[in-house]
């Protein structure tokens, strides 16, 4: 095996069907991918012995010709899942030490599936954040970086581990959770492959909660078809999951075929922003045409009350995250102050020596939101503009099967550059949050340079459950971008 | 029986608290927690079985661990609309779960899953038996599912505090009264009713000893009639007779107060049962901001009206109907009301009373069985003489098999010994005498032996009580009374 391992999801699947290659020659490989990689702060913790394991496993069974969806794979898991008998951070100190003594129902699943775990991946702080400069564990750094410039550029965020791990061939594939673009931001900047489920096509039973009526886990990889696949495997209808949703699952990966001809692709006028870069305007135009040129219709619709989104999205997740995190109060798990004078002092030291200042940030202004006199004006308000987003996007589909967007409003931007300004950095999601508070599917589909050479995406959003037609235009997309870039590997250790 | 009345108004005078400056009204609302029988919790599959070891069920859920989630437990829910329909209230189909946000060591998830704005149960009333036989209404605000709290526990380390979660996301409904009761009298008799109504159901065991049932109690005190007064919030008082000592002490606080030309602080106060009196806890403006909104972990409770329906039809006859069907038996309005309090006394009754007079099977339970149980510290359950022996017992009182008295002694023999009381009577020779020849002669050898007494009774005509003694003591108290009497009155010509 080479040092690199530039293989796709589907390639390597291919070639253990083939038995060109072993599961255990496969994640050695990725094992001294990871090694070597350390420099990208990728990887919260590295599971070498685990993966070695599951690899043997996996090449035994396929030695007695049993072959499961995702057979001797390896993956590479945000640290927001729960893994039985491996820490689990959320990219927080707060939860210390924490090892779960329970399994996800996503990464279950994948292991079920025969998949293979090479670690858990380096996020924001509780998934709060667009950058990754915000985990306890460091910033990550994009494996990108521009055209005759060392300075390190963020990998986005939340799942911001993830999408350096992708792009710069240290997994096949990875999982990510997306609040409020956390799997498209981050893909979008680092020229991998992000999707958003429908709210309910993935278990969120042991993914630690960040904003519970819009957190949903998705694939990050380096190919819409590995979407698909990697898709199929994660969604399931889970009883321990309330907010699950009782549709089965189809085989996403035949749903690529058929071509678009005659789809009805819908573009959004509201996302044409003030300030928009001119090579994202572009891109999107040209995303439209490939899209033309390949039998698709492209109708203008209106998203009306899009310019309300962000406000609703920093009202309702803040309100939510400042409810979940409560549970980190130094009594049970995690991080404990010591030498507390009583219980409210136990609280308060805990808590401010296990946050981050965005956690703490974001607790204020959702405590704020909810409080008495307040909730009416800020927190009733947004979930009233919540379903008049939701009723723009129901509208809009009455004219079109799939809409196509931008995925962010400008590349992968400079470590530190926007830590100091949360505004800006909240901008950052401006076209990815509407589909959360929507509750729809969003895929971030790797489509050109900057002229500086950093990826951008163009974002797909579909109907509710119809990651078939999101997926099947994604491929389209892909097909006609040709975007077969790569990093320069200039962070691997000799 | 008239319609029970509504107390919104002033009503009874005598319930009044008489002040310097004239009456004052007690007007009382209470919050009643009432743990919802179910083997598991309301959101997690652990055990709710009391009197476990410390922290021996309590769920990756019921702790808040990271990525944990909710899931409603259905049997709960049934019996949350159980107890609505059982309190004649409105179901609502659709209701909403609300976080009620605050920290405390017992509370693993920092908030408390309960309802607030949208409960499973609206406005709905009980009927409160008192003591003079009358019957009132106490409407019911509504009723709204939670979780309960686990338990901090400060007695086991010098200073450390421990947790148990046992209790920690078990299943409560809080039933919420309008303020309707106006002494502690009604209040006492609303909580017993109450109680009598859930345990009908099987909706919760009204154990009041295990905390399965606790009150928060709302006094005010006003001019009869007037505007209602500011009140002040008991919190978990947790016997009957704790209630009424509470709502009087904290009345009569309140008035001093107000006689005193004061005025009464909204706060939450603590009933202290040594003391006997209640304590301020926090004040309105101490009092927590719960920041309630939706969970956004649990959809909306909906539920088919169908199901309801199901529901409703596997009711059980409860206490008012069954009282109401005692009374047509020919029982008063009090025994009715005392023999419907318990459903197993009730059931005994109704067996006990089968082809008797109601009434006299009433008295019997009443005034034999109930004092032979709570002399040897025994439940109706423990009966040692079953309700069907005790009906043959009082069918043999009725046909004049055996007398009265003889009746106590033969319960006293199958209570100790055991046996069928009709094969008792037959051993023993217990059959009551009726034949005048055995009796005509009992009474000769009575005037024989006592010819001054026969003097003495015609002018004292209530010496006739001692001759009908003597005649019995000569028949082995197996004489039948009203054949003695009529037999004395005719051979000593006594006057009717």
């Amino acid at each position: 095996m080479s040092e690199t391992v530039p293989m796709t999801l589907a390639e390597a699947r291919d070639a253990l069907k083939a038995k060109k290659i072993s599961s255990t020659e496969l994640t050695s490989a990725f094992v001294r991918a990871q090694e070597q990689s350390r420099s990208l702060n990728a990887f919260v913790t590295e599971t070498p012995d685990r993966a070695l394991a599951m690899a043997k496993a996996s090449d035994a069974r396929l030695a007695r010709g049993e072959r499961k969806p995702l057979e001797g794979l390896p993956l590479a898991i945000k640290d927001l899942f729960c893994t039985k008998g491996v820490k689990t951070t959320a990219g927080s100190n707060i939860l210390g030490n924490f090892v779960p003594p329970y399994e996800s129902t996503v990464t279950q699943n994948l292991w079920n599936a025969g998949a293979v775990m090479l670690g858990k991946t380096n996020m924001d702080e509780f998934a709060l954040g667009a950058s990754n400069e915000t985990s306890a564990s460091g910033p990550v750094f994009n494996p990108w970086r521009a055209k005759n410039s060392n300075a390190n550029l963020v990998p986005g965020g939340s799942s911001g581990g993830s999408a350096a791990s992708v792009a710069g061939d240290l997994c096949l594939a990875a999982t990510g959770t997306d609040t409020g673009g956390s799997i498209r931001q981050p893909a979008a900047v680092t020229g991998t492959v992000g999707l958003k489920p429908t709210y309910g096509r993935c278990s969120r039973f042991g993914i630690v909660a960040f904003a519970s009526s819009l957190d949903q886990a998705g694939p990050m990889t380096k190919t819409v078809r590995d979407a698909a696949i990697l898709l199929g495997q994660m969604a399931s209808v889970d009883p321990r999951d309330s907010t699950s949703v009782d549709i089965a699952v189809p085989d996403y990966e035949k749903q690529l075929e058929g071509g678009i001809r005659g789809l009805k692709v819908g573009i959004p006028k509201e996302y044409r922003i003030d300030g928009m870069p001119a090579d994202i305007g572009k891109l999107w135009e040209t995303g439209a045409d490939w899209l033309k040129a390949q039998g698709a219709e492209i109708v203008e619709v209106s998203l009306p009350h899009t310019k309300y989104a962000l406000p609703t999205y920093y009202i309702v997740a803040p309100a939510e995250a400042s409810s979940n995190l409560a549970r980190y109060d130094g009594v049970r798990f995690g991080h404990r102050a010591s030498n507390a004078r009583d219980i409210t002092d136990l609280y308060e030291k805990s808590r401010a020596e296990g946050f981050g200042a965005e956690v703490q940030r974001r607790i204020l202004i959702g405590t704020y939101v909810l409080s008495a006199g307040y909730y009416d004006a800020y927190y009733a308000r947004a979930q009233k503009l919540r379903t008049l987003i939701k009723r723009d996007f129901d509208k809009a589909f009455e004219r079109c099967d799939v809409l196509l967007t931008p995925a962010t409003p400008g590349p992968a931007f400079g470590v530190g550059e926007k830590t100091d300004d949360p505004v800006s950095m909240y901008l950052n999601d401006v076209f990815t949050v509407t589909v959360n508070l929507a509750g729809l599917p969003g895929l971030s589909v790797p489509a050109g340079l900057t002229d500086n050479g950093l990826p951008l995406g163009l974002q797909l959003i579909g109907k509710a459950f119809d990651e078939g037609t999101v997926l099947r235009t994604g491929l389209a997309l892909e097909e006609a971008a040709q975007f077969r870039h790569k990093p320069a590997n200039w962070w691997r250790a000799a | 029986m008239s319609a029970p009345q509504n107390n919104n108004q002033s009503n009874n005078p005598s319930k009044f608290i008489k002040g310097e400056t004239g009456d004052w009204e007690i007007v009382i609302g209470m919050e009643v927690h009432a743990q919802v029988l179910s083997k598991s919790k309301l959101f997690s599959g652990a055990s709710t079985e009391f009197g476990a070891e410390p922290n021996a069920q309590v769920s990756f859920i019921d702790a808040g661990m990271p990525g944990m989630l909710p899931v409603i437990n259905g049997k709960c829910v049934e019996q949350a609309v159980r107890t609505g329909l059982g309190l004649k209230a409105k179901i609502n189909l659709w209701s909403i779960f609300d976080r009620k946000n605050y920290f405390y060591p017992d509370l693993p998830q920092g908030y408390q899953i309960s309802q607030y704005k949208n409960p499973i149960v609206g406005e709905g009333e009980v009927t409160i038996d008192l003591k003079d036989g009358e019957s009132r209404l106490v409407g019911i605000e509504r009723l709204h599912l939670e979780q309960d709290a686990g338990k901090s526990l400060h007695d086991q380390h010098p200073d450390s505090s421990y947790v148990d979660l046992n209790r920690s996301g078990i299943a409560l409904m809080e039933i919420v009264t309008k303020p309707d009761m106006r002494s502690s009298d009604e209040a006492a008799a609303f909580l017993r009713k109450l109680r009598a109504i859930v345990r009908y159901l099987g909706t919760c065991d009204g154990n009041m000893d295990e905390g399965s049932m606790r009150a928060d109690v709302n006094v005010s005190v006003r001019k009869p009639g007037g505007p209602l007064g500011t009140r002040c919030e008991i919190k978990n008082v947790n016997s009957m007779r704790f209630i009424a000592q509470a709502v009087e002490y904290e009345a009569r606080r309140q008035v001093e107060i107000l006689e005193n030309g004061g005025t009464i602080r909204q706060e939450t106060r603590l009933f202290d049962s040594r003391q006997g009196e209640t304590r301020s806890m926090r004040s309105k403006e101490e009092a927590h901001d719960y920041r309630y909104f939706p969970d956004p972990d649990l959809l909306p409770l909906e539920l088919d009206a169908g199901w309801v329906a199901e529901i409703e039809k596997s009711l059980p006859e409860l206490p008012d109907e069954k009282k109401s069907r005692f009374m047509a038996m020919g029982l008063s309005a009090y025994d009715a009301s005392v023999l419907v309090a318990e459903r197993d006394l009730a059931d005994y009754y109704e067996e006990l009373a089968k082809g008797v007079d109601a009434k006299a099977a009433a008295n019997w339970l009443n005034n034999e069985i109930l004092g032979r149980l709570n002399r040897d510290g025994l439940s109706i359950l423990q009966a040692p003489v079953s309700a069907a022996a005790n009906n043959a017992i009082v069918a043999m009182i009725a046909d004049k098999t055996i007398s009265g008295k003889i009746a106590k002694d033969l319960l006293d023999i199958v209570w100790s010994e055991g046996g069928d009381p009709r094969a008792v009577v037959d051993k023993r020779g217990l059959r009551q005498v009726t034949d005048t020849g055995a009796i005509d002669a009992a009474i000769e050898r009575v005037i024989a032996a006592n010819p001054d007494k026969v003097e003495d009774v015609k002018a004292k005509p209530k010496l006739a009580a001692w001759f009908v003694g003597q005649v019995m003591k000569e028949t082995g108290g197996k004489a039948s009374p009203t054949v003695v009497n009529a037999a004395l009155k005719q051979r000593l010509n006594l006057p009717d």
